[in-house]
């Protein structure tokens, strides 16, 4: 038996016991993960900055924060979260009991990404547990520090036969794909999304696919251009670029374009000094494949500000490209890099038809003062999800769904949305035995009469108040006896 | 323009009016199709229909409504909301049981989520399918809603195309190539576990009605059987009695007993019949495709007729000793769409809710958890992926987009956020954003 498919059966068959079904059991996990997370936090922090040449604060607040916070939501709303949901009763159904359970999937396999390589495989994990499951969790590989950090301290903090850590690179991915899973979320690339969808086919697993794409950024001529170009840089040049959200090129008129990139310039200059290189906040490119497909896109391109780069260390200076025609390699792949084209267009019309060719985005940035504007905007096109006079932040808010739509993505995550994402909403109808005079009117053979009493029973509507409640309950108890008097 | 609500309850208005005016075609299409008896039909494909329209046209306005969300300290001045959008254009296929019925309601929830619907009506029903490719586009906007007609290699050929949703009851691997997402609404082999201690002539009633309804061809139906050897006894003369209260002595003769849809499916179902032991019924006339209400009993696991969903009008009687043995028989099999479970003591039915996993599950009867649409009907596992029904359907053909809307003033509360960063900046950061266990106090 493979290595996978030892680790997954065991972990299967430790669900199979029932332990991580108990509400207090799932608790303990998620108090055991936020004590994880507060003693580990400097080794946490180390292993970022070593993957992403990210700073300490950065790393908090780009990592540990949302996990803290999205702990605490979670244990604290998890009663309520999992207890079973009562739903609105028909005349047939007014002495049952009619509810939804929310339930466990059973194993689920959760594969994290490289650029937020903690955040994105706890968030999921916290939910997963949350919902009472065993899971897989696969971190990437190519941020190898965080990766094997996670498969050393997890265990020390979760039950290791349902937490399982798996790491390894595309053999191992592939082979632990050939498993048998109740749910997979993965977060990563529309290329890769797609294998992981075809295997989960495979075992008729539902999924849930954090992709990407390329997310427009519309400035509108009537805004505040100093504030939003200053959120903009912040959203764009965070983790150098590499965010899945972020804005990935800009659309405006050519009559701001140079007051745009004027204010961008202004506020690196104040965010990374006059050295970005030498700047402790300034994160670098992944790795050497990564450096190299982002410099391809730089070519043949005017470039406005930036454009130093180092291979030596995968450093990218932030760097803005104006005049960019549609057409250009910088236009047809998701950036992922620290490079913000400047695309021109002539009003909002042509912004939304330019935006409505390409595939769905992740996210959609609007910024103006105009509030009608924005909302038109968002009504006249898709994406996963929207933040209107800022970027990013849609993404912090726990009561949001996250998630893309068309090749951005399927399903969404975070806060109540991850619990039910990682559970099975059961319907449940528990009659009993007496009133079998109402149960008459269905069985054969069939009658008119019977046909009328069934329309009567199934069309009533019970949304008349209580008084009305009651009366419907005395006219079905009335017609259950009449019934049984006529048929039986 | 399928995105205003007045659009959409006009579409869907139009589809009542369908449902009104065609009902007696409906009831001879389908009666024409599998011999349903006009009742079951009116039941299941028109009332049925009718309630979940209903329940679209009354809640519609609310449920399209931006949803407001909860706000944390950071965001309190803003506005955020999920929008619910359409996802574009989606695919529903039909199955042949209940053919109108379970295309109608994916297509209501579809239209009332304001996409485009390219329909396509199962090809094993062809009085139906003819029904829904003839009449159908005289109600509804003809270049909005497509039916489409196709056999299994053209449907193959309709699903290479990119559509924004599929609902349907196969294969999802073309799906993936699109990274559409799917409702897969399967089956199984829907266990019904009966204690020792109920009113055996109710439970005989219910559980002969749940399958023998439409022949048996319901996703839905009890499969088979589980209980003790004593209840097995006490349950025979009530099931006979029930199957003789509701078909007549000769339930050939009864107008209420529908027939198999078609002749490879007849085949399929008369080769389960030399699994165990015929109890009642077992009579087939391969003419008419009618295969008499039959009880098995002494079946075993490894009989044909325990190696697939039955889908016809055989009730298998399997005995265990206990409950436990009768969970745990149902625990080593894949999970199916619905499990039911029948005993006058509600800790018994609780037992077995609690220690199964099913899609849906239903206490001391059958089928009925699906004319309530208050309640998500779906699968899990092998036997389906997804939910619908009421405004589960809604949210289903619906992109929950995500919404936070910022003011451009209070700029001065986002340079917390900005670079060059600080631990005092960090300590600041902490308390707005952070969400802070109740009875913890936020000041310190």
């Amino acid at each position: 038996m493979g290595r996978m498919a030892e680790v997954v059966g065991r972990a299967r068959a430790a669900f199979s016991s029932g332990r991580s079904r108990p509400l207090e059991f799932r608790l303990q996990q998620l108090r055991n993960l936020q004590r994880m997370v507060q003693e580990k936090e400097r080794e946490i922090l180390a292993a970022i900055g070593a993957d992403l040449h990210k700073c300490g604060h950065n790393a908090y607040s780009h990592e540990i924060m949302g996990v803290l916070g999205e702990l605490a939501l979670t244990m604290e709303k998890l009663p309520s979260w999992a207890a079973p949901r009562p739903v609105k009763k028909n005349l047939l159904t007014l002495r049952d009991e009619a509810y939804i359970n929310p339930e466990p999937l059973g194993v689920v396999l959760v594969i994290g990404a490289w650029n937020y390589p903690f955040v994105l495989v706890m968030q999921p994990l916290i939910g997963a547990i949350a919902a009472g499951n065993a899971v897989v969790v696969k971190p990437s590989e190519i941020s190898e520090h965080t990766s094997q950090l996670i498969a050393n301290i997890l265990p020390q903090y979760l039950d290791q036969e349902l937490y399982p850590v798996v790491t390894g690179g595309v053999p191992e991915t592939t082979e632990l794909l050939t498993q048998r899973f109740d749910h997979i979320l993965y977060t990563g690339n529309s290329a890769v999304g797609k294998i992981v969808m075809a295997a989960a086919a495979k075992h008729l697993t539902p999924v849930t696919l954090e992709l990407g794409g390329k997310s427009p950024c519309y400035i509108d001529t009537d805004c505040d251009l100093a504030v939003a170009c200053r959120r903009i840089t912040w959203g764009k040049y965070m983790n150098c670029g590499q965010t899945c959200i972020a804005p990935d090129y800009i659309l405006c008129h050519p009559s701001i374009q140079s007051q745009v990139v004027e204010n961008i310039k202004a506020t690196l200059r104040e965010f990374y000094g006059e050295d970005v290189k030498k700047c402790p906040d300034y994160e670098r490119i992944i790795n050497k494949r990564h450096f190299k497909r982002i410099m391809s896109l730089l070519e043949g391109q005017k470039i406005a500000h930036g454009g130093e780069t180092d291979e030596a260390t995968c450093f990218i200076a932030p760097t803005i490209l104006t005049d960019v025609s549609a057409e250009s390699k910088v236009m047809e792949e998701e950036i992922f890099g620290p490079v913000l084209p400047i695309v021109s267009v002539k009003n909002v019309d042509e912004a939304i038809e330019f935006i409505n060719r390409r595939e769905k985005p992740l996210a959609l940035y609007v910024f103006s003062n105009d509030k009608k504007l924005i909302k038109r905007v968002i009504s006249e096109t898709s994406s996963g999800g929207v933040t209107g006079n800022d970027v990013i932040m849609h993404f912090f808010l726990a009561t949001l769904p996250f998630g893309g739509v068309g090749n951005s993505g399927m399903g969404a995550y975070h806060g109540k949305h991850s619990f039910d994402t990682f559970s099975h909403h059961r319907s449940c109808l528990i009659k009993d035995l007496k009133m079998e005079g109402t149960n008459m009117v269905r069985y054969p053979p069939s009658s008119q009469k019977k046909l009328d009493w069934a329309k009567f029973f199934i069309l009533k509507r019970l949304n008349k108040g209580r008084v009305g409640l009651i009366m419907l309950a005395l006219l079905g108890v009335v017609a259950a006896v009449v019934i049984k008097m006529a048929f039986y | 323009r399928t995105r205003s609500l007045e659009y959409r309850m006009a579409q869907l208005e139009a589809l009542g009016r369908f449902l009104e005016e065609k009902k007696q075609d409906i009831l001879e299409a389908t009666a024409l199709d599998m011999r349903k008896p006009p009742f079951e039909a009116e039941f299941s494909e028109v009332l049925l229909c009718k309630n979940e329209l209903n329940e679209a046209l009354n809640n519609l306005s609310r449920w399209m409504k931006d949803k407001h969300v909860d706000k944390n300290l950071a965001t309190q001045l803003d506005s955020a909301f999920i929008r619910k959008d359409p996802y574009g254009v989606v695919l529903i296929i039909g199955p042949w049981n209940y053919p109108i019925y379970l295309l109608l309601v994916p297509l209501i929830g579809a239209i009332a989520a304001g996409n485009c619907v390219i329909i396509k009506p199962s090809e094993l029903t062809k009085n139906s399918e003819k029904l829904m490719e003839e009449v159908l586009p005289q109600y509804l906007d003809k270049d909005c809603f497509a039916v489409v007609t196709a056999g299994v290699e053209e449907t193959t050929r309709l699903l290479e195309n990119k559509f924004d949703y599929i609902f349907f009851t196969a294969l999802v691997l073309p799906a993936a190539l699109h990274l559409t997402p799917v409702t897969l609404e399967l089956g199984g082999k829907n266990p019904c576990y009966v204690s020792d201690t109920c009113d055996v002539q109710n439970v005989a009633r219910r559980v002969a009605w749940g399958r023998f309804f439409n022949a048996g061809q319901t996703c839905i139906a009890p499969d088979y059987v589980l209980c003790s050897v004593e209840m097995q006894e006490k349950l025979m003369p009530a099931l006979r009695e029930a199957i003789t209260e509701f078909y007549g002595s000769e339930p050939r003769n009864s107008p209420d007993f529908a027939r198999i849809v078609g002749d490879e499916q007849f085949k399929r179902v008369q080769a389960l019949l030399s699994s165990g032991r015929v109890a009642i019924g077992g009579q087939t006339d391969e003419k008419e495709r009618y295969i008499a209400p039959t009880v098995l009993v002494d079946v075993k696991p490894s009989h044909p007729a325990m190696q697939e969903e039955i889908f016809g009008p055989i009730l298998l009687i399997i005995t265990v000793a206990n409950m436990d043995e009768a969970i745990d028989f149902i625990n080593s099999r894949e999970r199916p769409l619905v499990i039911y479970a029948f005993s006058s003591d509600n800790k018994v039915v609780n037992q077995v809710l609690e220690r199964t996993s099913s899609g849906g599950f239903c206490g001391n009867d059958t089928l009925m958890h699906v004319t309530l649409t208050s309640l998500p009907f779906g699968g899990i596992g092998s036997s389906g992926l997804g939910m619908c029904h009421g405004q589960f359907t809604f949210d289903t053909f619906t992109h929950h987009r995500g919404c936070l809307q910022r003011g451009t003033g209070l700029e001065p509360i986002n340079t917390l956020r900005y670079p060059p960063y600080s631990t005092h900046k960090m300590g600041l950061i902490r308390t707005a954003t952070s969400i802070k266990r109740r009875g913890e106090c936020f000041l310190l």
